[in-house]
């Protein structure tokens, strides 16, 4: 298995796939905390349906790199979320899901009637779930992750005081004199970069697990923004390394697998929560 | 000139006021106790005075800072999103030196020190590597107020800082807040129990159908004072 397992590893491809993998994982369990707590779970979910709509436009505008049509999009439409969310008639959730159904539908109805492919539903299928394209990732894509998710966690510590500040309590934030629009604004177009990069690893469909379940995960465990943040980000990664791993060993789709690796890191800890709490 | 003065103010929310007409003024040092029915338009007061939202008519008028308001320190009534957030009591008391930082993405050492300094006033300073989460309700609002202290030196404003205290912490809370009057802090305090305000405070608001502005003792002698006492008394809170 081992001698299996380093052979694969003598491939670029795949050391690609592993190296841009855990790079995505750590970014994805960064904003989890924010998410769950400012109650934008919801929001990931919605925004991987609009990049999906996005790639189905792009691959029938023959668009050779998708994600310079894809990345802008999402942007957008996640600050457009995020701002319908505070304060206007259409409630947050219900505008999530008319914009994520909408592009939804309108996707799969353009790759229906433009697509040229002979296997359309296995290109659908493998937008949602993700099946086999972080091993197909050009080396484009390949440096395209990297930049992003280096991005990504330059802006993450860099603004990590901020953003606590603004997760934690908005109103005292705003009031004692910082600029919290602009925080939703950064958090808005951080998470729509890490649903992008995401949606090569996991598909569109299961982007919202490797965001939330970390997260969830080390809030069972620890009290504190700091430890939380430190264990979700090492939860993310271990679980997308395994998940990898055995994906590679036993022929399972990477997207799913990783997936279920972090439901059972959630498992494991809320039993170590409970013991925990009767002890 | 005044610290805050509201001059035929109204507020509410989307142009749809719910408290109009409000004119009064706050001098350095006073205790304002803002007193009122539920859903009288407290907290929407609190909110237009600190900026968070537009008034509908009228001004808010500051003596020294603008409307950005730097150097308040607020301590709002909970949310739900602060239950089972995870965050340690240093990291929440640290929070409050937020406004002032600007861009500069980590606290320094006189941020650190004030923040210990107020955790120490506010005695929760063994408390400090706790999870907020797991404190009781007493606990949890001397973090708010340790946070709220490091935003400000001058003007504290308290949205029902008692509500959900048993009575013995409820009055421990209060003689804390009359502590850092004496030391110079505005306070402007909402809350429901009347008794309570006209015990503590210098200046009372009174919104709601029998609207009043003026020091404790006008309010105890008018009108609207008397009606409300004389209710409270009875039993009937409102
Ligand atoms: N975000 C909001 N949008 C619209 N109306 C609101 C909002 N928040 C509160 N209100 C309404 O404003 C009125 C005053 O509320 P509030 O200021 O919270 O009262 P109080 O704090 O005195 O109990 C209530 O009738 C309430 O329903
Ligand atoms: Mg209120």
């Amino acid at each position: 298995m081992i001698s299996k397992l380093i052979e694969y590893l003598s491939y670029p491809f795949v050391r690609y796939a592993v190296i841009v993998g855990i790079l995505i994982a750590l970014c994805s369990s960064l904003l989890g905390v924010t998410l769950v707590l400012k109650r934008f779970s919801f929001i990931g979910d919605g925004l991987s349906h609009v990049a999906f709509g996005a790639i189905a436009v792009a691959s029938v505008l023959k668009i050779s790199n998708q994600m310079l049509l894809v990345l802008p999009v999402t942007i957008i439409c996640a600050i457009l979320l995020l701002r319908t969310g505070q304060n206007t008639k259409i409630k947050g959730d219900a505008a999530v899901a008319m914009v994520s159904v909408g592009a939804m539908a309108f996707g799969y109805l353009l790759m229906n009637v433009f697509s040229t492919s002979s296997n359309l539903s296995g290109d659908v299928c493998s937008t949602l779930f993700g099946s086999t394209s972080i091993i197909t990732l050009s080396k484009d894509d390949v440096w395209l992750c990297l930049v992003l998710s280096v991005a990504v966690i330059i802006v993450f510590v860099l603004f990590y005081n901020k953003i606590f500040a603004v997760s934690f309590d908005e109103n005292f934030a705003r009031s004692a004199g910082t600029n919290a629009g602009i925080y939703n604004l950064l958090i808005a177009v951080v998470i729509a970069v890490i649903i992008v990069l995401a949606m090569n690893l996991v598909g569109s469909l299961l982007i919202s697990a490797l965001v939330i379940f970390p997260a969830l995960s080390a809030m069972r465990l620890f009290g504190s923004f700091k430890k939380v943040t430190v264990f979700s980000a090492i939860l993310s990664v271990t679980c997308a390394f395994l998940g990898i791993m055995v994906s590679i060993l036993a022929a399972t789709p990477v997207g799913s697998t990783i997936v279920v690796a972090d439901i059972l890191a959630f498992a494991i800890c809320c039993l170590t929560a409970k013991v925990r709490r009767t002890s | 000139m005044s610290m805050i003065s509201a001059d035929r103010l109204s507020v509410g929310y989307d142009g749809i006021p719910v408290e109009k007409d409000l004119s009064f003024s706050i001098n350095r040092g006073d205790y304002l106790c803002i007193v009122g029915e539920n859903g009288s338009g407290k907290t929407t007061l609190m909110k237009t005075l600190l900026g968070l939202i537009p008034p509908v008519s009228g001004r808010v008028v500051f003596e020294a800072e603008g409307p950005g308001n730097k150097g308040i320190g607020y301590l709002p009534q909970q949310t739900i999103v602060q239950r089972d957030f995870p965050a340690s009591v240093t990291e929440i008391v640290l929070s409050g030196c937020q406004g002032k930082s600007g861009l500069r993405p980590f606290y320094n050492k006189e941020e650190k020190a004030l923040a210990r300094a107020n955790m120490e006033k506010m005695g929760i300073l063994q408390l400090k590597d706790r999870s907020y989460r797991e404190l009781s309700g007493g606990q949890q609002q001397r973090v708010l107020l340790a946070r709220a202290l490091c935003a400000t030196k001058n003007l504290l404003l308290l949205d029902e800082p008692v509500s959900g205290l048993d009575p013995k912490v409820t009055m421990e809370m209060y003689d804390l807040i009359r502590k850092l009057n004496d030391e110079g802090i505005t306070i402007i305090m909402i809350t429901h129990d009347i008794q309570v305000a006209t015990m503590y405070a210098s200046h009372i608001l009174h919104l709601g159908a029998k609207q009043f502005f003026g020091t404790t003792d006008e309010y105890l002698s008018s009108k609207a004072g008397k009606f409300f006492m004389l209710r409270q008394k009875g039993g009937v809170m409102i």
